[in-house]
């Protein structure tokens, strides 16, 4: 790595410091909010440099598209003064008790950092991928070594998003004050290159970075973008009660994978020798809707029901 | 470096003023419009040619036309939501500046 190398990494460590500053510190929360979405752009920035391109993608993705949108709708609900949004609270401002306790921190994870075994599992992951039914490490850790944690990951997102919608009804969806064309002709226009890209990154998970995390962001925020366009969401119970399945379909499929290694004898999440890869794909696509599914039913704010939105005259 | 790297080398060299003046724009010009003009029109232009001189150093089509396609999708996405910026600043009672 050259001097520019060393020069770019280091604006990218200060930048990112600054930013966090920024999200966790500025007393207008909008700007807190778009520290926060460039803190995720980045962060990306970061792990693409640290090579680790499949986390680049999932945290751009999540991290700052879908978070993004979330805390920028979450701002929306908030009262606000002449528009603008500020800190209900005074951030603390105990310095004696925060710097030693963030230097402490930092010096244990650089402790815990330096005593992790040198090589860490890379090695055995490589010994066993052929075994894996994929090509590429990081899907066969995700979707079959820990699979586990995968299942638990979905399992969260889907109590987040039962949570949100028992919380009440949708609210209306945000729409430009002054309506545009360009947004439902972008939304008509960019709608097929989301699913292109999803499909893509789904079917590249097999073998090289990719996977139903980045893949289910990408078909997510796409749906996100109908939504602002103008379109109704179609997950309102009367009229397409089934396809809510989706929202648990991830969580069924990965919960239903592990048992059945199970029922026949293996572990949990062993798979049948020779149909570990085409399991893996099975997977990966339902995990893919369901994340996609769930990151739009997050970004509803509510459930959307068949009498229109709260507020809406009903 | 043969001729093509140069060529390429030379048209991500262009591109960097676009995106400097669009920065000086953004931080110097005096309300949300003409900010979104300086944004809108000089980082695009600058991207586009930090594309497509990346794309022709790679020395390779298919790479040249991905970028290409990253930059068009760019620009799509940077005119729609400059677009909606005014209109939610007008719809605001935002004046432009000068009026």
């Amino acid at each position: 790595m050259g001097v520019a190398g060393v020069i770019f990494d280091g604006l990218l460590a200060l930048a990112l410091v600054w930013l966090a500053w920024q999200a966790t510190r500025a007393a207008d929360l909008f700007h807190a909010v778009v520290s926060f979405i460039v803190f995720g752009l980045l962060m990306a920035l970061a792990w693409v440099r640290l090579e680790a391109p499949d986390i680049a993608l999932a945290e751009a993705a999540i991290g700052a598209g879908a978070t993004g949108a979330l805390l920028l709708s979450a701002l929306d609900r908030l009262a606000s003064r002449d528009g603008r949004h500020r800190m209900l609270y005074e951030p603390a401002t105990a310095w004696g008790f925060w710097i030693p306790a963030g230097g402490a921190l930092l010096g244990g994870l650089n402790l815990a950092a330096w005593k992790l075994p040198a090589p860490g599992l890379g090695e055995e992951v490589l010994a066993s991928l052929k075994l894996s039914g994929v090509d590429h490490p990081v899907t066969a850790v995700l979707l079959n070594f820990r699979a586990l944690d995968t299942l638990l990951e979905i399992g969260v997102l889907l109590l987040a998003a039962v949570t949100i919608w028992s919380l009440g009804r949708a609210p209306s969806p945000l729409v430009p004050a002054m309506p545009s064309p360009a947004l439902p002709a972008l939304g008509r226009l960019l709608f097929p290159v989301f699913v292109l890209v999803a499909a893509y990154l789904l079917w590249r998970g097999s073998h090289a970075p990719g996977g139903a995390f980045p893949a289910g962001a990408v078909l997510g925020a796409g749906a996100i973008l109908m939504l602002l366009a103008g379109a109704r969401p179609w997950i309102r119970s009367s009229e397409h009660g089934p396809w809510r399945w989706i929202l648990s379909l991830g969580l069924a499929m990965l919960l239903a994978a592990g048992v059945t290694g199970s029922l026949f004898g293996g572990a949990f999440f062993e798979y049948p020798t020779g149909i570990a890869g085409p399991t893996i794909l099975v997977l990966e696509v339902a995990a893919g809707l369901s994340i996609a599914l769930l990151l739009f039913a997050l970004y509803l704010r509510g459930e959307p029901c068949e009498h229109g939105y709260r507020g809406a005259g009903t | 470096m043969n001729t093509w790297q140069w060529i390429g080398g030379l048209l991500v060299f262009l591109g960097i003023p676009f995106f400097l003046l669009g920065t000086l724009g953004l931080l110097r010009f005096p309300d949300v419009y003409t900010r979104l003009h300086a944004l809108a029109k000089a980082d695009n232009v600058g991207l586009g040619l930090v594309c497509i001189g990346l794309g022709i150093q790679s020395g390779s089509v298919v790479l040249l036309l991905k970028l290409i396609l990253i930059w068009v999708l760019m620009l799509i996405a940077s005119a729609t939501a400059a677009g909606l910026i005014a209109r939610t600043a007008l719809s605001r009672g935002l004046r432009p500046w000068g009026t």
